[in-house]
C-alpha cells in the first residue's frame, strides 16, 4: 500500500439551522451565542486567532489578498473543545468544526459528534428561555425559502497535485454523487424548475463551475487555498457541494467515497476524466431526476447518468484498490458503495434504511398514501424540516434509529465520547489534550498553532503546520509529565509539536 | 462512451444478495402494512403542531 497524501487528514464543518418558536423576532446571532454559551458553560473560551488564515487566496493562483492583519476575531463566540473540534457562530448559525481525522470513519464519528454537541447544546439553550419559548436546531441546509448555509468537507491534498487534474475529475464524480450524498427535500429553490421532490438540499444553489465564492453563485469546486498546513507541501480541498447528513452510512460513504477519488487521482489510476457539457445544469437535473436515469450530455455527444458516472466510478475505485491496495476502512467504503448504487439501481426506496434522501422520501410516501396528501401540503413540510431536528426525542432521523429502521455505524456511547476525546493520529490530538489540561494558559486557538501565556514577557506560539504531527504516540508522554503549560513549552523545547 | 457499456460492466452481485436477503427476513404484507401505521402513528404524536405556521416562520439566514 503506497503512502498517499490525498484525504489522510480530513474532517467536516457544519452550520446548523436555528429557530426560536413563540419568539417571532428572534435573533439568529444572539440565539446562536446562547447555544454555543450555553454548551461551554465552563469550558473555556478560548479566542481563534485569524492571523494565519486567508480565505481569499485562490488555488488557481491568482487573487491573492493582502497579508492578513495580525489580529484576534473578537467579539465572536468560540469554544475550543477537548476533542479537538472548534465551536463557533458563523454567519447567524452555529457552526462544528470537527478536529483533523485520519480516516473516513473516524471523521464521521466526529461529525455525529458534532450533531450531538449541538443536540446537547440547545438543551442548555432552552433552560435560560422563557416559558412559551422553545428552540431548535436543525442539521439540514436550507430553509425551503431560498436561503442556504453549508456542510463542507475538507480533504489533505498533495500541493504537487495539478489543481486541474482535481477539476477535470471531481466535476462529473461531485454532479452524480448526489445520489449518495443527498439529504432530500420537497420543491425547488433558487428559481430551478418546479419539482415536487428533489435529492439534495443544496444542488439549486450551485450556479459557477470552479470559483472562489461560498456565499453567493457557489461554484462546484470552490477554490479556497486555505492549507492550515505546509503550504508548500499542501492544499485543503474545500469541498461546499455536499448535503449534511444525519445518516452515518452516508456521512461515512461521502467522505470515503471522495477520499479515494483524490487518492486515485494522486495515484494516476483514476483514468480519462468524463466531460460534461453542462457540469451546472447537470447538478440540479441530477437532484430532480428522482429515477436516477436521466441522461446528462457528456463533450463527446454520448450520455450518462447520474447511476451510470457512480457506477463507472465505482470501478476506477475498485481497479485502483487492486492495484495499490487501500486499507480494511477504505474496503467496507467500497463495498457499502456497490451496495448502496445496487439498491438505487432497483428502487431508491430500497435504500431508505441507510440513505437521508430515501427514507425522507420513504416516510413522505407513506404519509401521502395514508392521509391522501398533496406534495403542497404544510404538513409533508413540516416531516421534511422535521427529519434534521437533531432533538432525539423530536428528530424523525431519530424516530427511525428508535425503531431500528435506519442502519447505524455507530454506538451512542462512542458518539458521546469523541464529543469529549480527540483523534489520536493527527494534531487534533495536541490541541484537544492541550485544551483539556491547559485551557487556562491558552490566549488563542487556531488550526495550526496554540498560542500560550505561560507568565513570562513574550507569549509562547506552538505551530502545527504538520497536521499528522502531535499525535497521540508522539506528544502524551511530554503532556502527562507536563504539571503546567510552562513546563510543555520547556519540554516541546520550541519544536514542531 | 456509450451507455450500454456502461451497463454491462455492472456488478450484478449485489443487487442479487440483496434480494436473497430481503426474502429471508421479508414481513407478510398485513404485518408489513400495520408496523408503518405504527411508525406514521407514532411520528404524528412527535410532529410539532401547527405545521403551516412551524414551516412559514422557518426563515434563515444564508451562510458559509
Amino acid at each position: 500500500m503506497t503512502e498517499r497524501v490525498a484525504g489522510a487528514v480530513l474532517g467536516t464543518e457544519t452550520e446548523f439551522g436555528i429557530t426560536i418558536s413563540g419568539q417571532p423576532d428572534f435573533n439568529p446571532v444572539l440565539a446562536s451565542s446562547l447555544v454555543i454559551n450555553s454548551y461551554a458553560g465552563s469550558r473555556a473560551r478560548i479566542q481563534w486567532s485569524s492571523e494565519e488564515e486567508s480565505p481569499g487566496r485562490d488555488a488557481r493562483g491568482f487573487g491573492y489578498e493582502p497579508p492578513p492583519m495580525a489580529e484576534f476575531e473578537s467579539g465572536l463566540v468560540n469554544v475550543v473543545l477537548a476533542n479537538g473540534a472548534r465551536l463557533y457562530v458563523d454567519h447567524a448559525h452555529p457552526e462544528y468544526s470537527t478536529p483533523e481525522c485520519t480516516d473516513p470513519l473516524e471523521a464521521a464519528l466526529h461529525d455525529k459528534a458534532g450533531e450531538y454537541v449541538l443536540e446537547q447544546a440547545a438543551l442548555a439553550a432552552r433552560t435560560s428561555l422563557p416559558t412559551g419559548e422553545r428552540l431548535f436546531i436543525h442539521k439540514n441546509n436550507s430553509d425551503g425559502k431560498g436561503n442556504s448555509y453549508g456542510a463542507h468537507e475538507n480533504y489533505l491534498v498533495a500541493r504537487s497535485v495539478p489543481f486541474g487534474d482535481l477539476v477535470r475529475h471531481l466535476t462529473p464524480f461531485f454532479v452524480s454523487r448526489q445520489i449518495v450524498t443527498g439529504s432530500g427535500k420537497i420543491g425547488s429553490e433558487n428559481g430551478r424548475p418546479a419539482v415536487d421532490f428533489q435529492i439534495s438540499q443544496r444542488a439549486d444553489f450551485f450556479e459557477e463551475e470552479v470559483g472562489l465564492e461560498t456565499t453567493l453563485k457557489r461554484p462546484i469546486i470552490n477554490t479556497r487555498d486555505e492549507p492550515h498546513a505546509d503550504p508548500t507541501k499542501y492544499r485543503r480541498l474545500h469541498v461546499i457541494i455536499g448535503d449534511a447528513n444525519l445518516s452515518e452510512t452516508q456521512i461515512f460513504l461521502k467522505l470515503a467515497t471522495t477520499r479515494l477519488v483524490l487518492e486515485a487521482i494522486e495515484a494516476g489510476t483514476i483514468g480519462d476524466p468524463i466531460v460534461l457539457t453542462d457540469p451546472v445544469e447537470s447538478v440540479w437535473r441530477v437532484s430532480h431526476d428522482r429515477t436516477l436515469h436521466a441522461p446528462l450530455r457528456l463533450a463527446d455527444g454520448s450520455r450518462m447518468s447520474a447511476l451510470d458516472l457512480q457506477w463507472h466510478y465505482l470501478e476506477a475505485i475498485s481497479k485502483h484498490a487492486e492495484m495499490e491496495g487501500v486499507s480494511d476502512v477504505d474496503q467496507q467504503a467500497i463495498a457499502e458503495w456497490e451496495q448502496v448504487l445496487g439498491l438505487l439501481e432497483t428502487d431508491p426506496r430500497s435504500a431508505a434504511d441507510r440513505l437521508d434522501w430515501a427514507a425522507k422520501l420513504d416516510l413522505l410516501e407513506q404519509y401521502r398514501e395514508r392521509d391522501g396528501l398533496d406534495w403542497s401540503d404544510p404538513k409533508l413540510r413540516l416531516l421534511d424540516l422535521q427529519y434534521h431536528d437533531v432533538d432525539r426525542d423530536k428528530g424523525l432521523y431519530h424516530r427511525l434509529i428508535a425503531s431500528n429502521r435506519m442502519r447505524r455505524l455507530f454506538t451512542d456511547t462512542q458518539i458521546a465520547l469523541a464529543a469529549t476525546a480527540p483523534p489520536e493520529s493527527s494534531r487534533a490530538y495536541f490541541r484537544g489534550r492541550c485544551v483539556e489540561k491547559f485551557a487556562d494558559a491558552i490566549v488563542a486557538a487556531n488550526w495550526d498553532s496554540l498560542i500560550f501565556d505561560v507568565g513570562e514577557d513574550t507569549l509562547k506560539r506552538v505551530p502545527m503546520m504538520e497536521p499528522r504531527r502531535g499525535t497521540r504516540s508522539m506528544v502524551e508522554e511530554l503532556i502527562d509529565n507536563s504539571d503546567t503549560a510552562a513546563d510543555l513549552v520547556q519540554g516541546l523545547g520550541g519544536s514542531d509539536g | 462512451m456509450a451507455e450500454q457499456e456502461h451497463k454491462q460492466n455492472r456488478p450484478a452481485d449485489s443487487r442479487q444478495e440483496t434480494d436473497e436477503a430481503e426474502k429471508a427476513t421479508a414481513p407478510v404484507a398485513e404485518e408489513l402494512a400495520e408496523k408503518i401505521d405504527d411508525l406514521l402513528d407514532e411520528i404524528d404524536s412527535v410532529l410539532e403542531e401547527n405545521a403551516e405556521e412551524f414551516v412559514k416562520n422557518y426563515v434563515q439566514k444564508g451562510g458559509e
